[in-house]
């Protein structure tokens, strides 16, 4: 398939609360309301109807767009509810017939989103930016119990009939994947026999007896409905200290796209450049430092939407959505950082050392986007050849990567330094820095690279020294060693990668995060390739149709 | 309470005496049912004498028997129809095997969401017309009103013994919670939408036994196919009191459109509300109202539950035996879909449109009774004609909710159906005006001068028997 033809159904992940088809965003005072009003002809295929407020990945792609931008053009807002527009329906979860009639690499990829756009929730909550308060005007269930768990408070209508469930396990033969069971286990802390219990009854669980199991934590009448609603997001509200305004508008991302007569493409989004190879599976994904920037925090607030790392790591945002979806069959991606390092230092400083909203909203964002890259299925190498500069945050690419090469030799430069972002500016999915990560089994050498912040940048000789280097070849073997590192990738089971990588980039600490893509995540990924969910008369195709499940009765 | 006579108090053929599982769980919901019944049940009618047919047993006279009763001391009995040897399921993926007599735990939710949404309806219809007694047409229909609303007691109480036999503490509590939900109350409405309108005049009633209430009988007639054994017996005798219901709705109506047309014909040249009876077009818009409202009570169209259901042999179709193919795997079922502007056809699969399927059956019977009707004008010489309403009208569930359409199924403008809701729709001066009507009448042997006497009285009685004792 070439780029071109790809191109009329790559997916896009940019939107705005003006086209917005599934959301209706309304704000009062510092209370932003997310009404959920999915328009069921809006699916982003055809095929499916999106009934009873359940969603596809555009409908994510709404809410990850809204909470964005809450944290971004609304300083004012400090508390939000989520709830649903339609009469006696909160959310029912993701469509199934778009889950049942999808390719299984999509259907990871939307699962992960999903699983990063409640996470995006949580970490809006855990920055003190905003509370969330999810108000279950009708039941949720499925995805969209796993949507109000993403929440600081659950809220659920008393009409004795709305449920909160998860009927994944007895009705679709699959499990409630988007942080559900790790949720309610290790944030709600159910116990684990209810938890069981939970889990298995379809119709779910309402009124009293749910907030006696934690599943939610207050129920009002319909009668009381609203006032309840405002005074627990007011409560919430309280808890957040006010900004000062204005807000920042965040201007569409936008790219230039170009082919080459080697039939390869570039898309240029300014900061960050994309370039794929199909014929190597391989991209090059750069990000370049501009040469100058503000260097106070007034300056990067007047800079706004235009302070380029936030322009930056917005495009890079991007890239690595459209590496992930788009571009499925990539298998490695060549990481490289360049451009000025003295510009990456004068920001690092306003990122680490942040005061204002902004600044601190703009470090943030940096933060989800490396998490983002952590967790793309694709092979990372970092590349640290001539022209490059892995400094301070940009060192960060470097040690997201699966192997970072060094190019050492005395008559190349290659920049590489340390900043106090590399302190605990980024924290991964496992609480640790990529450093501390990297270097789990000998903490004396994180102070070693650490001691290098605020220094001048330091060469490849001494990156290798410091750990930095998987490989630091000079400039005879460095093509080779390169071509044959990229060529062996290139050549390995894609599953095996993705299972090893995720393996082993978050040794360390189990968190929730954590757990929801390594465990999680993974077996519902299993589960979603095996027959019991999705052969002939596996659960997921069977429902809804005339057809009754038949399991394989062996356990694995 | 202590030393209950089961037999006595609760007439019953399930061996209730010497169930002591099932005497404690009832033992503990009578009183509440007997204070839902005096909060929420018809109103200030409990301390009298009532002509009632209470069932006493299966067997072939037992349960038709006619006595006066006070409605608190009405034995809601249990039962069950008799087995018929051992039953076997008669559809779906379970076609031919033994029908459960326990809940197979597999079905345990389905089965318990089913008999809840059906049980649910039953006080629900009781508490919509608690009022109703304050304003009767006659005692005639005074002790028809009681007589629908004990048996629609005795219809939950049949719900409740199988929550509380077969399906323990989730049972137990979802039998409390039926005493806990009230129709129309904003904060625990009853779960079907159309047993939250109010009915509060006697047209309405009529029109709700007339087709509210044959959705029930559909509605019945699914479940007593059922593979769970309990529950299509507890249905199948259901059935036999149910059809009193639309036999109250379809003679009303047409009581009602008697009457009219006597006024008519007494008074050619004026308005029959002139002369204190209902205009014929204003009955048809309360059947407009009540047959669209009734028809959402299937559901979706297109269902997996519908499909899930009947795979799993707990809901079949209506009188299953007549059907052929009792599997239909892969039978289509052509349904109309509506795609913004224009109706469509497409084929879905046969089980995925069993909602359809029952509701094509009822809709055939609701015509039969809109010509019961007709014959009333007919008979004298008035030339209106009654019409049921095409199942696209006013619907806020399924294909067509949501969409504009007449009665006769056209798509509408939003501004031709704002206007023609005042034809099509009970109106605001309809309501006020059937409302003024509404003054009861008790002496025995008279009438209302809106409706018409019955053609014979019930259990043969003589037209001025005192039905009830006032």
């Amino acid at each position: 398939m070439s780029p071109a033809a790809l191109a009329s159904e790559r997916l896009s992940f940019q939107t705005h609360p003006d086209q917005y088809r599934h959301w209706r965003l309304s704000i009062a005072g510092d209370i932003a309301t997310l009404a959920m009003a999915v328009d069921p002809d809006g699916g982003l295929r055809s095929g499916y109807e999106l009934k009873l407020n359940s969603y596809d990945l555009g409908v994510d792609v709404e809410l990850a767009d809204a909470i964005q931008r809450l944290r971004f053009e609304h300083p004012e807002v400090r508390a939000v509810v989520l709830t649903g527009a339609l009469d006696r329906v909160f959310c029912a979860g993701a469509n199934i017939v778009m889950l049942r009639t999808s390719a299984h690499s999509f259907k990871v990829n939307f699962c992960k989103y999903t699983n990063e756009t409640r996470l995006g929730i949580e970490d809006a909550s855990s920055s003190d930016r905003l509370r969330f308060l999810a108000a279950l005007n009708g039941t949720a269930s499925g995805g969209g119990y796993e949507l109000a768990l993403a929440a600081d408070r659950i809220l659920l209508v008393d009409d004795r009939n709305s449920a909160v469930s998860f009927p994944e396990v007895p009705l679709l033969g699959v499990l409630p994947g988007t942080g559900g069971l790790t949720r309610i286990t290790d944030k709600r802390k159910l116990r684990r026999d209810r938890c069981d219990v939970f889990s298995t009854v379809a119709e779910g669980i309402k009124g009293k007896r749910a907030v006696e199991w934690n599943l939610v934590d207050d129920l009002a009448p319909l009668s009381k409905w609203d006032e309840a609603v405002a005074r627990h997001a007011s409560e919430l509200a309280a808890e957040i200290v006010e900004r000062p305004g204005p807000g920042v508008p965040l201007p569409a991302v936008t790219w230039e796209e170009t082919s080459d007569d080697a039939g390869r493409t570039t898309l240029s989004y300014g900061f960050v450049t994309l370039t794929l190879d199909e014929a190597s599976r391989t991209a090059e994904l750069t990000l370049e430092a501009p040469e100058t920037c503000p260097t106070t925090e007034d300056e990067a607030v007047a800079a706004a939407a235009g302070w380029w790392v936030l322009e930056a790591y917005r495009q890079l945002d991007q890239a690595i959505l459209e590496l992930r979806m788009n571009f499925r069959d990539i298998a490695l991606v060549l990481l490289r950082a360049k451009g000025s390092a003295e510009t990456v230092r004068a920001t690092d400083a306003l990122l680490v050392g942040a005061k204002h909203w902004f600044v601190q909203e703009t470090a943030g964002l940096v933060r989800r986007v490396l998490k983002r890259l952590d967790l793309s299925s694709k092979s990372f190498y970092a590349v640290a050849d001539e022209g490059t500069t892995f400094v301070g945050t940009s060192l960060e690419l470097l040690l997201a990567a699966d192997r970072s090469f060094v190019l050492n030799d005395p008559d190349i430069e290659v920049h590489l330094g340390v900043t106090e972002a590399n302190r605990g500016g980024f924290p991964m999915s496992n609480g640790l820095t990529r450093l501390e990560t990297r270097f789990l089994g000998t903490p004396e050498a994180v102070d070693a690279v650490l001691a290098h912040a605020g220094q001048e940048s330091f060469d490849a000789e001494t990156a290798d020294e410091l750990g930095l280097a998987t490989v630091a070849p000079d400039d005879i073997d460095w093509e080779d060693e390169l071509r044959l590192a990229i060529e062996e990738r290139a050549s390995f089971s894609p599953d095996a990668l993705t299972g090893m990588e995720s393996n082993l980039r978050f040794p360390g600490p189990e968190t929730m995060e954590t757990k929801i893509f390594g465990r999680l995540s993974a077996w519902q990924n299993w589960i979603f390739q095996r027959p019991n969910a999705v052969g002939e008369r596996g659960a997921l195709v069977c429902y809804g149709t005339p057809n009754r499940p038949e399991f394989a009765i062996e356990r694995t | 309470m202590t030393g209950i006579d089961y037999s006595q108090k609760i007439p019953n053929n399930v061996d209730l005496a010497s169930d002591k599982r099932l005497q404690r769980a009832l033992e503990r919901w009578q009183p509440d049912y007997i204070n839902w019944w005096r909060d929420m049940g018809p109103s200030d009618f409990n301390e009298n004498d009532v002509y009632l047919r209470t069932a006493v047993s299966v067997e072939r006279d037992g349960w038709a028997h006619f006595d006066y009763v006070k409605m608190p001391d009405y034995r809601w009995g249990i039962f069950l129809t008799p087995h018929e040897g051992e039953r076997q399921i008669g559809f779906g993926d379970h076609f031919g095997e033994t029908a459960w007599q326990q809940v197979p735990g597999e079905y345990r939710n389905w089965l318990r969401r089913l008999i809840v949404t059906q049980a649910d309806t039953e006080p629900a219809s009781v508490e919509q017309q608690r009022l109703l007694g304050l304003t009767a047409p006659s005692l005639y229909d005074l002790r028809n009103l009681f007589q629908v609303n004990v048996e629609e007691g005795r219809h939950l109480w049949a719900m409740v013994y199988l929550l509380h036999s077969y399906f323990g503490k989730d049972g137990r509590e979802e039998a409390d919670e039926l005493l806990q939900r009230r129709s129309g109350n904003a904060d625990q409405p009853r779960i079907l939408t159309t047993f939250n309108e109010p009915c509060e005049d006697w047209l309405s009633f009529f029109c709700f036994t007339m087709f509210t209430d044959r959705d029930g009988k559909y509605q019945l007639l699914s479940l007593a196919e059922s593979g769970f054994d309990p529950l299509a017996r507890s249905c199948r005798f259901m059935l036999t009191e149910e059809a009193h219901h639309m036999f109250v709705g379809q003679t009303g109506i047409a009581r009602v459109v008697r009457r009219t047309c006597e006024v008519m014909n007494e008074h050619p040249d004026a308005c029959p509300s002139e002369h204190g009876a209902i205009p014929l077009e204003m009955i048809q818009r309360y059947i407009n109202f009540w047959a669209a409202s009734s028809l959402d009570l299937f559901g979706a169209e297109v269902s997996s539950n519908s499909a899930n259901f009947f795979a799993a042999g707990l809901k079949g179709r209506a009188y299953e035996d007549k059907y052929e193919d009792h599997l239909v795997k892969d039978d289509c079922y052509e349904l109309e879909r509506w795609d913004g502007e224009r109706i469509t056809r497409e084929q879905v699969p046969l089980r995925n449109a069993m909602n359809e399927v029952l509701r094509d059956g009822y809709v055939d019977e609701n015509l039969k009774g809109v010509e019961y009707w007709n014959r009333e004008c007919e008979k004298a010489g008035i030339p209106f004609r009654f019409a049921y309403p095409h199942r696209r009208f006013n619907r806020t569930i399924g294909e067509f909710a949501g969409a504009r359409f007449d009665p006769q199924g056209n798509a509408v403008s939003e501004a031709d159906w704002q206007a023609g809701q005042r034809v099509w729709l009970p109106t605001p001066e309809d309501k006020a005006y059937v409302k003024s009507l509404m003054r009861p009448v008790t002496e025995p042997g008279k009438f209302a001068g809106w409706i018409a006497p019955p053609l014979r009285g019930i259990n043969s009685q003589a037209a001025d028997f005192e039905y009830v004792k006032l």
